[in-house]
């Protein structure tokens, strides 16, 4: 049983540091701000969230469980928020796309409104 | 030390190991990041590593009071994003001084859109806060 809950932790912090790990590759390898922010805030959250998870089932405790849950609960309610406000803001300002990037629909937002 | 014992400590070295790397490479992004929002989704991005620190680190030593910890740095990592968003906007493109002028380049924005001033009067906040800066 011990060996189950080891298993179970190590294979959570595993996983948890390789999303956080391609979430920091992403950073440097994307091309601009829209798209290093796509690979930030998904992998990024689940690899912290996964951490949390994994504090949760080490633990063996049930408060502590539903708080680690509680916490992955708050980080994917608030990560899709924050990304969408710091998008948001970076193009209503005029920080231009990548040149490889092939499609703006937000290129006329200001006329449409 | 009995094999469960083992196991774990490999894991949280590996686990260790590997947010260090993703660390660094995310500092290498603030440090370099070409614009401002770069640097601002980079540190959202840190704050997420250090909370898997805080975890690899409440297993390691067995305080699950560091769970607390976590949430709530990332609340405060939450809104010094959203923060850093609003400051961004206000700011302008290249720092300098956009936001307040906004309101008097919209005026010319409605003269060269003659068919849209109905739309702006209706509403004039969204036209004057992104057509000026647009250009």
């Amino acid at each position: 049983m011990d060996m189950l809950f080891a298993l179970a932790t190590a294979a959570l912090i595993l996983s948890g540091s390789a999303f956080a790990l391609i979430a920091a590759i992403g950073l440097n390898r994307l091309p601009d701000i829209y798209t290093r922010m796509h690979a930030a805030s998904k992998a990024g959250t689940v690899g912290s969230g996964l951490m949390l998870l994994a504090v949760g089932v080490h633990s063996g405790d049930l408060a502590t469980l539903a708080r680690a849950l509680a916490g992955f609960f708050f980080f994917i309610l608030t990560a899709p928020v924050s990304a969408h406000l710091l998008a948001k803001a970076a193009h209503q300002v005029g920080y231009s796309l990548s040149p490889r990037s092939v499609c703006d629909e937000m290129s006329d937002y200001e006329k449409r409104i | 030390m009995s094999a469960p014992d083992t196991v774990l400590s490999v894991a949280i070295l590996i686990g260790l190991v590997l947010l260090g790397i993703a660390f660094l490479l995310t500092v290498y992004r603030v440090i370099k990041g070409p614009t401002l929002p770069d640097r601002v989704v980079a540190l959202d991005m840190l704050v997420g590593i250090v909370i898997g620190f805080i975890g690899v680190i409440a297993i390691r030593t067995g305080f699950t009071l560091y769970i607390d910890i976590a949430i709530s740095l990332g609340l405060v990592g939450f809104l010094a994003t959203v923060a850093f968003a609003r400051f961004i906007l206000a700011r302008g493109r290249d720092g300098s001084s956009e936001g307040a002028p906004a309101a008097a380049e919209a005026a010319p924005a409605e003269r060269a859109g003659g068919r849209a001033k109905a739309k702006a009067k209706a509403k004039p906040a969204p036209p004057a806060a992104g057509k000026g800066r647009k250009a």
